[in-house]
């Protein structure tokens, strides 16, 4: 068994207005030294396969097919014993 | 020609398409829930707008795994009309019937009034009937409607006339201010290389009315319904 922690992103090209308003509201707050914010997604998917390279080809399947959209995000993921 | 509506888990603007054919139009139209799996005898499909499956993960990423979308997709690759409304974009999108992805709005509110649409190709089956130089007042409703493809797939659809319509002034001047939602080019819709996939953010069953306050979206009605009748 594995668990997958799952980070979707949008891509670098792609503009990030939440994550623009959310940097207005940190410098509104005086954090001026914040020259970047990007939100993304977090999903913690269990497998239950007893291989750890079939777990993250079955990540990495289950990503490109639904969890992200490959025209606007990058995906990446780390695997941990579950 | 026979009109189908399909109908998700968390549709809302079907009973509007529904109504729009069936007592303006007067053409046979008939709904089409989701578990279908044929979608034999229906001319021109309509994926209606609503939030299918609550918008979770995606907006449409849910409801393209729908059992109905075999038949779309089957549909649409033998040239049958496939038209997807606001939701109904978002869901061809992500099935990959039509290139590029709907985000956020980058204002990041929900944005639901009237727009006018300037049409970049007359020559679809869905603008058969738009008039060169005449914009259409049609209003959209969505918090998704943010149109973003790659520079290098944005240049062959140009090529290949799939950009269809475009947010402009009432004149027709395509200006930031006329972008209610931060489109790439003011794109508010486009169509497959084939030109019989159509999926635009505006809503053209809204403006069917003069009640409504517009009755420009009959106008790509009528059009499918004459490119039918031609055909």
């Amino acid at each position: 068994m594995w668990k997958a922690a799952i980070k979707v992103m949008l891509k670098k090209s792609v503009l990030d207005p939440q994550g623009q308003a959310v940097q207005k509201a940190l410098h509104a707050l005086g954090y001026q030294n914040v020259p970047d914010v990007r939100i993304g997604k977090y999903l913690e998917v269990t497998v239950d396969l007893a291989d750890r390279e079939g777990a993250a080809a079955q990540v990495r399947e289950m990503c490109e097919r639904l969890l992200a959209n490959m025209v606007i995000e990058d995906y990446t993921f780390e695997l941990t014993e579950a | 020609m026979k009109f189908g509506v399909v109908v998700f888990p968390g549709s809302n603007c079907d009973l509007d398409a529904y109504h729009v054919i069936r007592d303006v139009l007067k053409k046979p139209v008939e709904y089409l829930w989701h578990q279908e799996t044929s979608v034999r005898g229906f001319d021109c499909l309509i994926l209606p707008g609503g939030f299918s499956y609550g918008d979770y993960l995606r907006c449409g990423a849910i409801a393209r795994f729908s059992p109905v979308m075999n038949a779309v997709v089957e549909m649409a690759s033998r040239g049958g009309l496939v038209l997807g409304i606001c939701n109904g974009f978002q869901i061809l999108l992500e099935a990959g019937l039509l290139p590029g992805a709907l985000y956020r709005n980058t204002s990041l509110q929900f944005r639901c009034r009237f727009t006018h649409l300037v049409t970049d190709n007359g020559a679809t089956p869905f603008t058969g009937l738009c008039e060169p130089g005449r914009t259409l007042k049609i209003p959209i409703a969505h918090g998704e409607g943010n149109y973003y493809v790659d520079p290098e797939t944005l240049s062959v659809m140009r090529q290949r006339g799939q950009i269809v319509f475009r947010y402009a002034t009432p004149d027709g001047q395509i200006t930031p201010e006329a972008n209610p939602n931060g489109s790439l080019d003011n794109i508010a819709g486009v169509c497959n290389e084939g030109k019989n996939v159509l999926g635009l953010m505006p809503h053209p069953e809204r403006a069917g009315e003069a009640a409504l306050g517009s009755t420009d979206g009959l106008v790509i009605f009528k059009s499918i319904i004459r490119h039918w009748e031609d055909s």
